[in-house]
């Protein structure tokens, strides 16, 4: 029986040790990432671990009165549900309540900070185009331009990694005293090179020959000096880099009205006076971050505006374009904070426009996703913001855990009465299956948002039964295959092309779907679609770098080559061809890759 | 050996085997009856959908010592409905509860107030809306249909577009099960209950793609022989891999069973009950689909095939001849020991010298 065995050995099989020292390993630097990163357990979800609880009560805004009803507190829900769990699988909920409030839950070890920024305070967006603005450094500091030009010279270092025509833009911008914003070096460029069509329009409020020092662009938007010199003192005392001043600072204005905002660019805060608003944010139909391969220019959002939108967004552009810096440029203003302020350099027209710069890929996410979901119908204001504890109790969790853990022992008796040796494959698999997804999902946590919850931990109870699965096929070949009469070595090497295929092909429709389901939906089926797509493919990683290579290995040792009655492969318990086994004919089990089959 | 290795033999040898195929109409009749009582409960009782579909009621008390497992049963006890208790961060409760409108939730407020022993004015109520709102279900929705499609396209290629429709029949069929239960039985739907329907999906169509593709692998040359029509071959791919299915079966359905079992019953981890209660009806109905429905279909739809017709027919006509032989060698009494031939089913490899006298008989043994 040894000889056909060591005949075969360099041939047909692979180096099993190897595959095992490698998954072994995987899982050692896994579980050592783990431990180091200090997220040894997965972050829970709020149904689980409970979270935080903020409740925003709806404001009407100025000129808009009635716009508290029930079809615009929905999309605002649903606006805030993309946008908090816009940017990965953080399983937030928000739903309505009573008339005029909004209760977002978010789970616990999420940046509550950050999620309050996006749902709260992110209210309205528009386009407005840029009077003045430099580097907010202290009020005595913003009066005189030499100072202000020292605080573009900071500024300005930051931006030198950008693309080369808003680098020279930078460049230009850095002579002139009021030009920090700018430092940033965002173009908008033309996407659509169409018609263009340069109306003067009204919108910019012919701030164009403004000079760059604060004074001056105010006595240059002329037409209403009152508000105009109001806008001036305010501008001059405003200072961004308090967070008092930033709080009150443009959060009231009117759409209609010219103010002043506050923004942070590159971790600087700038000072703005901006014009009338030339377009809505609700008429932008979308926006999307995309990596410009062409041209190498890095992170860009596209945005797509719906068609009075786009007329307006030419109108404007075109207007701004025959100005200087930093006239040229317009602010994205969400709830009057200035997320951006590209600059432009010829009309855009067609609709469409990119904002490039030295965004990386999270700042270019992050614009986008304000783009697209920034036109919450109404203004929020924070109610309150609470802890709450986990809906699905302490207690009922537990006796969920004691009840699974029981479910497991019993999978456990029932493989090692049915596959007696074999268990010493197939709960190591199972072993290595769950030490995985516990370390990827606790890894997962901090890097992409990943909550664990009630149906995530359902998906992978039944990852159980797919992963559980894949070797169940195969011993069930391996055991095929000798009750032809194969002795365990050829029977393994030849149960094993068959069973990987049936294998592949099986969790390949598993894959897909969680593929489609996480791209295509949102929020908790989302987290769903992850568990079974992540449990999926670690089921093909165990089945192929785990159980196959033990079972190459154990098919070696005599216990199971030998077919011993508790190994799980006796061919006398499993009913293999008495004859054929002893004998040994020549069209018996060595035959190797010829494959007899006749129907 | 184990009993089930022993049977797993016999039915490798196919000294036992169930007519799975044949039998097929009566399999077809029970799955008919159920999908008939399932959707005649989501006709007549409908889902119960939880808060987070359809809203309901919040209160909020103020600081309290009361815990959040007896505000549980006390909402129950006020309000009928399965209720969310959280404890919040100023000590108080909030209590969500599906279902309710303003003269229900006024008269739940007041109840619970009376239970609780608080003042009625120290307890907030509002209505809520659903937080699993139009969106997420339209999403979801939409992301199911692509997946039906992707996966009827892939079917198709991977194997061929009848194994595509019986596994999107078996598909329909297990969630229909599954959803009817619900509706029967009356637990609340949660987003859980959904996740466990798209696990269930899911799983429906692993359990019968593992299936086909033995089928695929065991009809591969059918047309190459004479001795056995499509819907033999397709029955005892089924039986070979029944071992397969009943082992997996069981072992996905164990750890569901405990949580539905033991945890729902004994532990009362009842918020648990829906969602294992989805999963095992669905688990269950998934690996009876893809045996007695899904692959008995694709024999049917096969069958009307011109070429399995032939090939029927020859199988018949071979059959036939080989009858009237037998006949003869009975005659002469020379027929060989009844277990000397036990492996000669099936179109799995065997040494044509161990297959000379028992031509054509496996078959016609379970006829």
């Amino acid at each position: 029986m040894a000889a056909p065995k060591r005949g075969r050995s360099a041939s047909a099989q692979s180096k099993p040790g190897r595959s095992l020292a490698l998954i072994l390993i995987a899982i050692a630097a896994l579980t050592g990432g783990m431990f180091a990163s200090g997220h040894t357990t997965p972050r829970l979800g709020i149904d689980l671990a409970g979270g935080t609880s903020i409740t925003l009560q709806a404001h009407n805004e100025p000129g808009q009165p009635n716009a508290i009803n029930k079809a615009n507190m929905n999309t605002a829900v649903e606006i805030m549900n993309r946008r908090v769990n816009g940017l990965g699988v953080s399983e937030a909920e928000v739903q309505t309540q009573g008339t005029s409030n909004i209760i977002v839950n978010i789970p616990k070890g999420t940046n509550s900070e950050e999620a309050r920024q996006q749902v709260g305070t992110t209210a309205k967006l528009y386009f407005r185009p840029v009077l003045a603005s430099e580097a907010s450094a202290g009020a005595a500091a913003s009066a005189s331009p030499s100072a202000s030009s020292s605080g573009s010279s900071s500024a300005s270092p930051s931006a030198s990694p950008s693309s080369s025509a808003s680098q020279k833009a930078t460049g230009s911008s850095s002579a002139s005293p009021s030009s920090s914003a700018t430092s940033q070096g965002r173009a908008v460029t033309d996407a659509l090179k169409a018609d263009s069509t340069p109306s003067a329009s009204a919108s910019a409020s012919s701030s164009a020959k403004a000079s760059a020092s604060p004074s001056a662009s105010s006595s240059a938007s002329a037409s209403a000096s009152a508000a105009a010199t109001k806008l001036e003192a305010e501008y001059t005392a405003l200072d961004c880099s308090k967070p008092a001043q930033r709080a009150t600072a443009g959060k009231a204005a009117k759409p209609t009205d010219s103010t002043v905002a506050c923004g942070k660019i590159s971790g600087v805060w700038y000072k703005y006076v901006l014009g009338p608003a030339a377009v809505d944010g609700t008429e932008v139909k979308k926006a999307q971050a995309v990596y410009d391969t062409q041209t190498a220019a890095g992170w860009q959002v596209q945005m797509t505006f719906n068609s009075s939108g786009g007329k307006k967004f030419a109108n404007i552009t075109a207007e701004l374009a025959k100005n200087q810096q930093p006239q040229n440029e317009f602010g994205i203003v969400l709830d009057g904070e200035v997320v951006s302020s590209p600059y432009v350099s010829q009309s855009i027209t067609g609709g469409q426009a990119e904002i490039s710069g030295s965004f990386t890929q999270t700042e270019a996410q992050s614009l986008a996703n304000m783009l697209s979901y920034g036109a919450l119908p109404l203004s929020f204001k924070e109610q309150s913001v609470t802890t709450v504890t986990a809906a699905l109790g302490g207690e009922q969790l537990h006796a969920g855990l004691i009840a699974g853990a029981i479910g497991l022992a019993l999978v456990i008796i029932y493989l090692l009465v049915f596959y007696r040796g074999l268990s010493v494959v197939a709960i190591p698999s199972l072993m290595v299956s769950a030490i995985l997804t516990y370390v990827i999902m606790a890894l997962l946590g901090p890097a992409i948002h990943f909550a664990l919850n009630l149906p995530a931990v359902c998906g992978a109870i039944v990852a159980i039964g797919i992963t559980a699965d894949s070797f169940i096929v195969f011993f069930e070949r391996i055991r095929d295959e000798i009750r032809e009469g194969r002795t365990l070595r050829p029977a393994v090497e030849r149960a094993w092309p068959r069973a990987r295929r049936t294998i592949l092909v099986s969790d390949f429709v598993s894959f897909l779907a969680a593929a489609v389901l996480f791209i295509v939906t949102v929020g908790k089926v989302q987290g769903f679609a992850f568990t079974l797509g992540l449990t999926t493919v670690l089921d093909v990683v165990v089945v192929f770098f785990f159980t196959k290579p033990l079972m190459t290995l154990l098919a070696r040792r005599k216990f199971f080559a030998n077919g011993h009655k508790w190994s799980g492969l006796d061919p006398k318990g499993l009913g293999a061809k008495p004859p054929l086994r002893r004998t040994r004919r020549p069209a018996g089990p060595a035959a190797g890759p010829v494959d007899p089959k006749e129907a | 050996m184990s009993k089930l290795g022993n049977l797993g033999a016999r039915l490798h040898r196919g000294e036992i085997s169930y007519d799975f195929v044949g039998k097929r109409k009566i399999w077809y009749g029970v799955s008919i009856l159920i999908t008939i009582t399932a959707i005649l409960g989501l006709a007549v009782r409908g889902l119960n959908m939880g808060i987070d579909f359809q809203g309901g009621a919040v209160f909020t008390t103020s600081k309290t010592s009361i815990s959040v497992a007896q505000a549980e049963s006390y909402a129950k006890e006020a309000s009928g409905h399965d209720a969310v208790v959280q404890k919040l961060g100023t000590g108080g409760l909030r209590i969500q509860i599906a279902g309710m409108d303003t003269a229900k939730s006024d008269t739940t407020k007041a109840a619970l107030a009376k239970d609780m022993k608080m003042d009625p004015e120290s307890i907030a109520a509002d209505l809520v809306g659903p937080s699993w709102g139009d969106e997420i279900a339209n999403k979801a929705w939409e992301g199911l249909a692509i997946f039906m499609v992707l996966v009827v396209v892939y079917l198709a290629i991977a194997f061929e577009w009848r194994m595509a429709v019986a596994a999107l029949v078996a598909l329909i069929h297990d969630i229909t099960i599954t959803t009817g239960i619900y509706a029967l039985v009356g637990f609340e739907v949660t987003p859980g209950t959904v996740i466990g329907l798209l696990t269930i999906l899911g799983y429906s169509l692993y359990d019968t793609v593992v299936v086909f593709d033995s089928l695929k692998e065991q009809t591969k040359d059918i047309t190459k022989q004479t001795r056995f029509t499509y819907s033999d071959i397709a029955n005892q791919s089924i039986n070979g891999t029944l071992v397969r299915s009943i082992n997996t079966t069981v072992v996905a359905l164990l750890p569901v069973a405990g949580l539905l079992f033991i945890g729902g019953g004994f532990l009362g981890a009842g918020t648990l009950n829906d969602i294992s209660l989805s999963l095992f009806v669905g688990l269950a109905a998934g690996a009876y689909s893809s045996i007695f429905i899904a692959t008995p279909l694709v024999a049917d739809l096969k069958e009307a095939e011109p070429q399995m017709k032939a090939l029927r027919k020859r199988v018949l006509a071979k059959r036939a001849q080989a009858a009237a032989e037998d006949e003869l060698a009975d005659t002469r009494g020379d027929e060989g020991p009844e277990d000397a031939t036990p492996a000669v089913v099936g179109p799995r490899n065997q040494p044509a010298s161990r297959t000379n006298r028992g031509r054509g008989r496996p078959s016609g043994k379970r006829r």
